[in-house]
């Protein structure tokens, strides 16, 4: 369980993030959805203790901002957003780096550390690409890459920042699939998205996020209303909220 | 595309193997060269007086300061492109190894360096120590590679501009003489103590830079990737620049500034690996001992007039190395 309490990020002057109370459950996926500069990936970011929040971020009762890395990074695996890549590495390696918090010093990549890799690999549908080199993927290739970097950390949690970004509609599908079928197995998962139906459709829940505060918290069917879309993103939407998930069609900007 | 390197540890015995051969040539060849079984006896404590001398006080803290400097030199550059994810990096990049020269300029300047013989060097590591000081001071509590790189270049400017005062204001033309000669950079008339002196140092520095393997793998995926996947950056950050300015300043003490192994070595051994920053390491330091005691032996077998000096030695042999990118990068082939 990852509990957040009255969290709040202070990024030079100003407050990105303010009073958010939130609770995550294992066996959940949860889309942190808002506006761009609404605040998503810093609170994303601090609960992983990237940037210094105040209030108190805990997994399990432990503070994360008490934890050692180590441990923090066996409980939580994390894709960032961006695709950042500075070096020419091979897929297949660049996977194994998903190993790294489990490794001992000194120690090398052990049998356990490369099945790991293999079913990261198989899941995320990289294992053609195993000999290919990384930085000289598309860009959608690249994205399945470093989601298959952040299962092969084979955490209990997973926090993946804008994992559709740059991917093709078939791709959005299998990550976010991927996502489900992991929170199906028990994992705590929380994606920050953008496309909202895509969000609606896997998500058991979502958090809408506007200028750091949180908005409205429950299922697609109550955070994904036309009067909620107006005020936080300033568009007119249709929401159609007859099937299992909702759908929402945007027309424009909202007039003031 | 797809590539071929060789498996780790060929490399590393394949490095091994051409740096024995350089130490072992390094050892035979110079203003006299020693036969094999000249340098056996020598080496055997037989009673051939002048190759024992050659051997004992000339050429083996020669050949040993060469590797343990050459090593460093790549180690070091290997360390701080991983760091920085820049392969333009350099041991210099922090401005520690000017900070050395200008320490050791200060010891010649001052006349401090007739006191003793070790006064140069112990000067020299001082002025790394205190450019390290500095770096903290400016760079602060920012984990940014840019601030660092900034830092650097700020206390490298001011180690510069210190050195160009004492030139410019030397009493008279054989000080600043001996300064420019000093500052070219070699290991002619290199004794064990010089090399006692720099051990210790480049062994320390050695290690805090090996240390930081697995965190230079983990950069590759940027930050934040890095810190979720348990690594510390501030102590990443305090390896790197203790090991560095420890490392370099006690290498820069003995040998004057060598520039380009540092960053020519690593550009050399990437190609040969899997390209992640852990895996140049210690292939860089194996391959910087190589190539300055190469380089040292081509000092002394070169022909000149004037002894050529293994800094000038080094610069050239940077030029075609970064043509070879330069065209790579062009893709002329």
């Amino acid at each position: 369980m990852l509990i957040l309490e009255h969290v709040g990020v202070q990024l030079g002057r100003r407050s990105v993030v303010q009073g958010v109370d939130a609770a995550f459950a294992p066996g959940t996926l949860t889309g942190i959805v808002g506006p761009n500069g609404a605040g998503k990936s810093t609170l994303a970011r601090a609960m992983l203790a990237l940037v210094p929040a105040t209030g108190r971020i805990s997994i399990d009762g432990d503070a994360v901002a008490a934890m050692p890395r180590g441990d923090l990074a066996r409980r939580i695996a994390y894709l960032p957003q961006g695709q950042t890549l500075h070096w020419p590495l091979t897929v297949e390696r660049l996977v194994g780096l998903g190993r790294l918090p489990h490794l001992a010093p000194m120690s090398k990549i052990s049998d356990a550390d490369g099945a790991a890799i293999e079913r990261a690999m198989l899941r995320a549908d990289v294992q053609g690409l195993r000999t290919r080199i990384a930085t000289e993927l598309s860009g959608g290739e690249r994205a399945r890459v470093l989601f298959a970097r952040a299962l092969a950390v084979e955490a209990p949690g997973l926090i993946a920042d804008e994992p559709l970004a740059s991917l093709d509609p078939g791709h959005q599908i299998d990550v976010m699939e991927l996502m489900r079928a992991e929170a199906d197995a028990g994992a705590l998962v929380i994606a920050v998205l953008h496309d909202l139906t895509m969000a609606a459709r896997y998500c058991d829940r979502l958090l809408l996020i506007d200028d750091g505060r949180i908005v409205a918290d429950g299922t697609p069917h109550e955070v994904l209303t036309p009067d909620l879309l107006r005020t936080v993103y300033g568009i007119e939407a249709r929401v159609e909220s007859g099937g299992d998930w909702p759908t929402v069609t945007t027309f424009g900007r909202a007039r003031p | 595309m797809t590539r071929f390197a060789p498996p780790r540890w060929t490399l590393i015995a394949m490095l091994a193997a051409l740096t024995l051969i350089a130490a072992v040539a390094s050892l035979l060849f110079g203003a006299v060269d020693l036969s094999v079984a000249r340098l056996i006896a020598a080496a055997t404590g037989g009673d051939d007086e002048v190759a024992t001398i050659i051997l004992f006080d000339l050429r083996l803290p020669r050949t040993l300061l060469a590797l343990v400097v050459g090593a460093m030199l790549g180690l070091a550059g290997a360390g701080l492109q991983g760091y920085l994810r820049n392969p333009l990096a350099e041991p210099s990049v922090l401005g520690t190894s000017n900070a050395a020269a200008l320490g050791a300029v200060g010891a010649i300047y001052f006349g401090i360096a007739e006191l003793h013989p070790a006064m140069l060097p112990v000067l020299a590591i001082g002025g790394a120590l205190l450019s390290l000081a500095l770096l903290f001071a400016l760079s602060g509590r920012s984990e940014s590679p840019l601030t660092l790189i900034l830092a650097g270049i700020a206390v490298g400017t001011l180690a510069v501009a210190g050195t160009s005062l004492a030139l410019n204001m030397s009493p008279n033309p054989f000080a600043a003489m001996e300064i420019m000669t000093w500052l070219l950079g070699s290991l002619e008339n290199r004794s064990f103590q010089h090399f006692w002196i720099a051990l210790p140092c480049i062994v320390i520095g050695s290690a805090l830079l090996l240390w930081n393997a697995r965190a230079l793998d983990a950069l590759t995926l940027g930050e934040d990737a890095a810190q979720a996947m348990g690594v510390n950056l501030r102590a990443t950050r305090l390896r790197l620049l203790i090991g560095t300015a420890i490392g370099v300043g006690g290498a820069v003490a003995v040998s004057g500034s060598i520039g380009f192994i540092g960053l020519i070595v690593p550009h050399l051994i990437r190609p040969l690996t899997d390209r992640s920053p852990s895996a140049i390491l210690l292939p860089s330091a194996i391959g910087g001992a190589a190539l300055l005691t190469l380089a040292d032996l081509g000092v002394r077998i070169i022909p000149t007039t004037n002894e050529l000096k293994l800094g000038v030695v080094t610069a050239f042999l940077g030029v075609p190395v970064f043509l070879i990118h330069l065209m790579r990068e062009k893709r002329l082939w």
